[in-house]
């Protein structure tokens, strides 16, 4: 895959955008345009990131995980609700700048943050 | 790692078989056929149905949990990936006529039995197994005529993990809300039929050690109609640890701890959920007819109050709980299927390294890897069986492209191995007992399983 060639792709006549950089498990980068108002997820999915969304964004799985940059972080508009930080306990690779993006939307202060999928193991559930 | 893979021998591919069709399985194979574009998998799965614990372990009123099929089922679009079901590896076909077809072999076939308590009694009538209890609810075959008896007032289940506090919530939840779900027209009856008014969650150690996570624990606070005891006195000594706890414990033992602040009786509930520690199952005990009437249970202290790995330690006194019907449900446990593939007896995994199999001495097995439950154990959620069958995927990759392994230019089937006579189940199959199952959920179910495996082979033979 280009990794720039979401640019190109993506931004839609009228819709405003904002430029995102993931970084994927191998360490691959991918610089792509963000639609201001869509949820993180759905950016990574229009762009084959490699991000799962296993339960579809519903806030049931945990494998919409990333870390953020600390600076990133601090200007997600909405804090994590209980049921997120619910659920992040159970993520692995767990951080201090962690957060399930199928809950964040996208906003025109993420221009430029930098997004990356954890790659540690961690076991939370016990049965 | 290196992405590319050699297009010299363009014929050439690499075959690999994955034995389960669990979150494991797929996850295998989703991220072996993102690295390597010459790579084909076939996904052998013992029950014509796929996606294992997905289909018959996660909770009928998570439907959420379940979406995670989607993928799965976008995975088996794929031309590169089948599926092959109602073959049982280690009965149907040997995992030495796998490797004459397979360049290599990943075994990622679960946890399908489980941990018992060892004690008098526990085969009794009415002392159930968690882990069955889930297969009957859920429609797995093998489970679906487990003889459960809700006749009683009060269930003990044995273990506070998430699948006790699943249990716990499947007897507990008004059936009218059961009844929007995927849980099995048997087991809605039942649970309609349902006498059980008090359900005991009783732990070996205290409120600091529970297993279970703080998503579960909310959603059983949440019930409506239902109340959940906590004894003020048992969580008083946590008021002063709190602040002092990890990140994963600190807000679990939070809302336990005022959980047991809060006066919980209200008038609306009829149905109580209790929250019992520092007790040991010692016997079940019986009436005249075989049937379970109670439990006695050692009370235990700890070897540390403040600390989360703790022991408990038996004081010699004893006490019972009376009750019509028990669960024991104090974790999965992985058997080994095949007989040349080493087996650690303690820990029940297969040894491994990265996901590569090791012999027991420590040197590595050639072609064979792990991946899921059967690799790391039966604990953690989909989202850490999906990291592991990652890190198995990326260590056979690493195999493929140094080359060890034989690859091969003539296609093949699955069938050439299987004898006559016997049914597999491929993807078609598999679509047309899902669509099937679909329609006779009817307006208000997302669907009614087929509980019998002749039905559902006689579904997919008349499509
Ligand atoms: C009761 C319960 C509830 C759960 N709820 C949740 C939840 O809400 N959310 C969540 O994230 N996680 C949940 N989990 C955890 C999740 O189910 C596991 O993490 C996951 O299923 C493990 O995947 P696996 O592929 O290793 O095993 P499995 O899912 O068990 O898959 C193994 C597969 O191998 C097959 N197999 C066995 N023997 C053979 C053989 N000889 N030949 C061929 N195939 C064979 C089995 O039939 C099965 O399909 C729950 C688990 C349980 C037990
Ligand atoms: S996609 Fe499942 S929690 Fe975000």
């Amino acid at each position: 895959m280009n990794p720039e060639l979401g640019l190109d792709n993506y931004s839609q006549k009228g819709a405003k955008t904002v430029n995102i950089t993931f970084i994927d498990r191998d360490g691959d980068t991918f610089k792509v345009a963000a639609k201001v108002g869509d949820t993180l997820l759905d950016v990574a999915k229009e762009n084959d990131i490699d991000v799962e969304g296993a339960c579809g964004g519903t806030l049931a799985c945990s494998t919409c995980h990333l870390i953020f940059e600390k600076v990133d972080f601090d200007k997600i508009p909405e804090t994590a609700t209980d049921e997120e930080l619910d659920l992040l306990e159970m993520a692995y690779g767990l951080t201090d700048t962690s957060r399930l993006v199928c809950q964040i939307d996208v906003t025109d202060e993420m221009e430029g943050i930098v997004l990356k999928i954890p790659t540690e193991t961690r076991d939370a559930r016990n049965l | 790692l290196v992405r590319y893979t050699r297009s010299l021998f363009s014929d050439n591919h690499y075959r690999v078989g994955i034995v389960g069709s669990g979150p494991a399985g797929f996850y295998t194979a989703q991220r072996l056929l993102k690295l390597n574009s010459n790579v084909r998998v076939d996904i052998i799965e013992r029950l014509p149905t796929p996606f294992g614990l997905v289909r018959y372990g996660v909770a009928p009123d998570h439907p959420e949990v379940k979406n995670v099929i989607t993928n799965f089922t976008n995975l088996l679009k794929d031309t590169r990936c089948r599926f092959y079901g109602n073959i049982s590896v280690g009965t149907d076909i040997s995992l030495s006529q796998l490797f004459t077809y397979y360049s290599a072999i990943v075994l990622a076939y679960g946890a399908d039995s489980d941990r018992k308590l060892e004690i008098p009694g526990e085969n009794a009538k009415g002392f159930l197994s968690a882990r069955r209890f889930v297969g009957w609810y859920n429609g797995l075959p093998e489970d679906v005529s487990l003889d459960v008896d809700l006749s009683s007032q009060t269930a003990v289940i044995i273990g506070q993990g998430n699948v006790a506090i699943d249990v716990a919530r499947i007897l507990l939840t008004p059936t009218e809300q059961l009844e929007k779900t995927d849980i099995c027209n048997h087991a809605l009856l039942a649970l309609r039929e349902s006498k059980i008014q008090r359900v005991v969650l009783v732990g070996r150690r205290g409120p600091l050690q529970v297993a279970f996570t703080i998503k579960e624990l909310r959603e059983l606070l949440k019930l409506k109609q239902i109340t959940t005891l906590l004894t003020k006195e048992d969580h008083d000594f946590l008021e002063p640890i709190i602040s002092t706890l990890p990140r994963g414990r600190k807000r679990l033992i939070e809302l336990l701890y005022k959980t047991s602040r809060q006066s919980l009786h209200t008038e609306t509930s009829n149905k109580c959920l209790e929250i019992s520690y520092l007790r040991s199952p010692t016997i079940i005990n019986t009436n005249t007819e075989g049937k379970i009437n109670s439990i006695t249970f050692e009370v235990n202290k700890l070897q540390d109050h403040n600390s989360i790995n703790t022991k408990a330690i038996g004081t010699g006194v004893y006490e019972t709980i009376e009750c019509g019907i028990a669960f024991r449900s104090i974790g999965y446990k992985s058997i080994p299927i095949l007989e040349s593939v080493p087996f650690d007896n303690i820990k029940h995994v297969i040894p491994n390294e990265r996901g590569k199999v090791t012999h027991l001495d420590g040197t590595l097995y050639k072609g064979l890897y792990c991946s899921g439950w059967i690799k790391r154990g039966p604990v953690g959620v989909i989202a850490s069986t999906m990291n592991d069958a990652y890190e198995t995927a990326e260590r056979v990759h690493e195999d493929l492209t140094a080359d060890t392994l034989q690859s091969f230019n003539t296609d093949f089937k699955l069938s050439d191995l299987i004898p006559e006579g016997h049914r597999m189940v491929n993807y078609t199959d598999w679509s047309s007992l899902d669509t099937e199952e679909v329609s006779r959920g009817g307006e208000s179910k997302p669907r009614e399983k087929i509980t019998s495996i002749q039905e559902m082979i006689r579904i997919m033979n008349n499509k």
